[in-house]
Parts: C-alpha cells; sequence; structure tokens
C-alpha cells in the first residue's frame, strides 16, 4: 500500500499511485480533511474512458458536494465498491482503503505533470 | 440579503476556538462550523448532549401597557396562549402577508414580552416593531449587543441544566425563566432548533464564557460535546424546522410555508392576516413540502424536483441525514396532488434520483415528546 511519500499530487488534491501500467487513484489527506463527514461516493463507471483534469466521480460530505478530477487519462479498469456501503473510509483511510478507482495508463507522459509530496505540501500552503 | 462588511464576533468566538472549531462567516457573524465533525456532534446531540454558540441570535425587548396588544397585533400566533414565562414560535408578516421573521416570543411580565429573532433579520425587525409601536406608548429595545446566547440540546440537557440551576427542572417546553448567574439577570427557556428536549441560555456578553464553561463542565459527565452550524443545519433539517432566508422569506406567506399551525385566524386581526385568508379560501397554488430519497445520493438546495417527468420546483433546504441514513429535503412544489408517498425525482449532479413527498418533521427527537 502507498504511503504519502510515494504517491504523487495534483492540484486539485487526488493522488496517484502507479502499479505498473494501472494507476490507483485517491483524494489527498488535506482533501478528505477540508471535505469533513463523507457520506457518499458516486464512482466512475468500469470501463469507463477518462480524460485528464476532467470531473469522473462525486463526493458528498455532510457539508457539501466536491468533484473529483481524473489525473490521467485512460480506461477505468477498477472501482472501490467498498466506498457504496462505508463512504467514510476515504477520511479514515484517504490513501489506502479510501482508494477511489483505478485506471489503465495511456499516456505516461501525463505522470510528469504531477507534484511530489513535498511540492504539494507547499502547493496546500500556498492556496490555505 | 446584503453581506455585511465587517464580521462580527460573537463573546464565545476564543472559547470556540479554544475547543477547537473551524469557524466560518454565517450572515455576517463568525461561528464554528464544526468542532470533532459534523456527524459526531449530530450523534452527540440526538443521543446524549450538544452545546451551541447562538449569540447572533437577536433580543427584542418590548415593555410597557400595551404590549400585549402590540404582540398580538405583529405576529400570526395567538398570544392569549402564552401567559406569563411562556411562549410561542410564531411569524411576523409584512401588509402582503409575506414572512418577515420567524421567532419565539415570550411574555415575560403583563407588560413585557421578550422576542427572540433572527441573525440577519434582528434590524429589520427592530425597525418594523418599533414602527407599528408607534403612538402606542412602548418601549422598543434592541438588546441583542449586549446578549449572547448558548443552547444546550439533547436528551441529556436537562440532567446537566438542571445541576446549573435546579429550579429549571420543572419548566415544561416553550417556559421561560428569568434567573441569576454571577450576580447578572439570566433567561433560561426550554427551547431549541435542533428536535430534541433542551434549553436556550440568554446571558449578558460579559458572563456568557462562564456560562459555557461550567455547562461544559457540568456536561462532561453526560457526554456533552461541543456543537457547530454544520450540525445545527442537519439536526434542525430532519426536525423539519424552517430556515429563514432559506426556506422562508417574505416572499412567502406562513401558509405556502405549511406553517398553518403557528396561524390563529380566530384571535382577531393581525399584519398579513388578510391575505392569509385569502388564500385560504382560494387554495395554495405552491406549498413546502418534504422529500425523501429512496436512492442513493445527496439532495442540496437548489436542486430541482420533478413529479411524472414534470419539473414542480427547487429545494430550499436538503441534506444527507445522519439519523436516517438518506437523502433529504424540502422546497416549494406546485400544490397537485402532493400526499406523502407521491414519487417524484430529485435531480442530482444532472441524474435524477427518485425519492417521495414525506411528512414534515423527518425524524422526531425528545423535543416532540411531549
Amino acid at each position: 500500500m502507498p504511503n504519502a511519500e510515494e504517491v504523487k499530487y495534483t492540484k486539485t488534491h487526488e493522488w496517484v499511485h502507479v502499479e505498473g501500467e494501472i494507476a490507483v487513484i485517491g483524494v489527498s489527506e488535506h482533501a478528505q480533511s477540508e471535505m469533513g463527514d463523507i457520506v457518499f461516493v458516486e464512482l466512475p463507471k468500469l470501463g469507463q474512458n477518462l480524460e485528464k483534469e476532467k470531473p469522473c466521480a462525486v463526493i458528498e460530505s455532510v457539508k457539501s458536494a466536491f468533484d473529483v478530477y481524473s489525473p490521467l487519462s485512460g480506461e477505468v479498469t477498477e472501482v472501490n465498491e467498498n466506498l457504496n456501503s462505508d463512504p467514510a473510509l476515504i477520511n479514515s483511510s484517504p490513501l489506502e482503503n479510501g482508494w477511489i478507482f483505478k485506471v489503465k495508463i495511456s499516456n505516461p507522459d501525463e505522470l510528469n505533470e504531477l507534484m511530489n509530496l513535498e511540492k504539494y505540501r507547499e502547493f496546500v500552503k500556498q492556496n490555505a | 440579503m446584503t453581506a455585511p462588511k465587517t464580521i462580527k464576533k460573537t463573546p464565545l468566538n476564543e472559547v470556540c476556538r479554544k475547543y477547537g472549531g473551524k469557524m466560518v462567516d454565517f450572515y455576517g457573524w463568525q461561528l464554528p462550523m464544526q468542532f470533532e465533525g459534523i456527524l459526531k456532534e449530530h450523534e452527540a446531540v440526538r443521543n446524549s448532549a450538544g452545546i451551541f454558540d447562538v449569540s447572533h441570535m437577536g433580543q427584542i425587548f418590548v415593555t410597557g401597557a400595551n404590549a400585549f396588544k402590540l404582540v398580538q397585533k405583529i405576529n400570526t400566533n395567538d398570544f392569549r396562549k402564552a401567559t406569563i414565562g411562556r411562549g410561542l414560535y410564531s411569524h411576523m408578516l409584512n401588509q402582503e402577508g409575506g414572512i418577515i421573521d420567524d421567532v419565539i416570543c415570550f411574555c415575560l411580565a403583563l407588560n413585557r414580552y421578550l422576542i427572540i429573532t433572527n441573525a440577519a433579520t434582528t434590524e429589520k425587525d427592530f425597525e418594523w416593531i418599533k414602527k407599528k409601536a408607534d403612538k402606542m406608548n412602548l418601549k422598543v429595545e434592541n438588546k441583542s449587543g449586549q446578549f449572547a446566547m448558548v443552547a444546550i440540546q439533547g436528551p441529556n440537557a436537562p440532567q446537566i441544566v438542571k445541576k446549573f440551576k435546579p429550579e429549571t427542572e420543572n419548566m415544561v417546553r416553550f417556559r421561560i425563566l428569568e434567573t441569576e448567574f454571577k450576580g447578572e439577570k439570566i433567561f433560561i427557556s426550554r427551547t431549541g432548533y435542533t428536535g430534541e428536549d433542551g434549553f436556550e441560555i440568554i446571558a449578558s456578553n460579559s458572563v456568557i464564557a462562564e456560562v459555557w464553561e461550567e455547562i461544559m463542565q457540568l456536561g462532561q459527565a453526560y457526554s456533552i460535546k461541543p456543537c457547530g452550524l454544520g450540525a445545527r443545519d442537519t439536526l434542525r433539517l430532519e426536525a423539519g424546522y424552517l430556515l429563514y432566508g432559506q426556506d422562508i422569506d417574505d416572499k412567502h406567506t406562513s401558509l405556502q410555508a405549511n406553517c398553518g399551525w403557528v396561524v390563529c385566524f380566530t384571535k382577531g386581526s393581525f399584519i398579513g392576516k388578510g391575505i392569509l385568508e385569502k388564500q385560504k379560501k382560494e387554495g395554495i397554488k405552491r406549498k413546502l413540502a418534504g422529500i425523501v430519497l429512496k436512492e442513493r445520493g445527496v439532495p442540496r438546495s437548489g436542486c430541482k424536483v420533478y413529479l411524472e417527468g414534470e419539473e414542480i420546483g427547487n429545494l430550499t433546504s436538503a441534506t444527507f441525514s445522519p439519523t436516517l441514513k438518506k437523502g433529504i429535503g424540502m422546497g416549494y412544489f406546485n400544490n397537485t396532488g402532493l400526499k406523502p408517498g407521491r414519487e417524484i425525482e430529485v435531480e442530482i449532479h444532472s441524474r435524477k434520483i427518485k425519492g417521495e413527498i414525506c411528512k414534515v418533521p423527518f425524524y422526531k427527537g425528545t423535543a416532540f415528546a411531549n
């Protein structure tokens, strides 16, 4: 399972962990904390072709709804069905049990545009 | 509603921060959105107890021999029912029947009433009441700046408040008591905005922090938690309580807001009565009703509602109900066959989610017990 150092981040607070040709995607610790109690997740569809930086899932907390933007282009190979029964997994374990979906990476160059943890922390600080 | 330029802080601002409150701006006031988390705070109020800073609410005092006469004139409810030490939930209407504010008005003495107003409407209400009190030889005072307020809510609230002031034990709902705390006059009423039994304490700005701390200390054994606006909103919505500026405003009447129970047609004249009588006779074309989702999804205010494919209105308030674990909401709909159980659809993120019209309150807590 990935730790915070290993994953790459987007400016829209998703994280990406590359496992071969598959990317596992979720939202950051910072993002889940800002969202508050998560009560519903609208997952992407299996086999759906995602475009980079386009909204592909919705996280609903008690407070509000938040779009999840796909960090990469590619086909959805798996979604975290556990989130249907326990959406709060994103709160309790954003980098592990709270992963949201997996895509088959179609353009590896897109990975270069993502931030490492240090840069992401800096980004969060600047935008606080 | 125009946003005020300066953000006001309540006398509990420091205390709320100390307890970990995440502060937000709410109708010109800086208040905590949450402390530990909305769901945990919501559950605390449903199962044990919670304390809220509600100092943004207004307090207007009306004093004089004609106080009852004025109160009857500006309110929809019948204040003959409010004997000394009792209050009523009521609407104040304009000449067109539109709701100026929803208030709780207490009879403190035969010649003295206390009106609890909403934060954003206090100034407007004060001007309106003063205008209507003209030539009645009454003193109308807006003391909102001097008073702060906390709400202690939940099934354990009565035990906690009894330790704070033993004389609260036998108070029935909507009773108010004048007593003292640290040499200052305070008011304790058995009221609230959560659907649970509980109390609201009005005290001067100088002692309210001590009231909070003492309640927190006494409440520890009863699992009290500090609670924010987030939980206040989910709790009040489950209880079917309206939020002024969102569910009701001066464009809607009490009857459209499905609040016929706060209107007394037999009490004599009151401002806005004529319009309400006309609406009652001709029927309400658009009325507030509740919806509950039958499929998964979280409705929000603004969501469109459809009946047999036809748009019938929008939700004014909606949320995920932490108690029922379902999406709930209310809004104004074209009033055609809106019986509970009637199937509707709510548009959420461009998808139509199945639901039905349902009875309000969505959930009856201990406040509805008697």
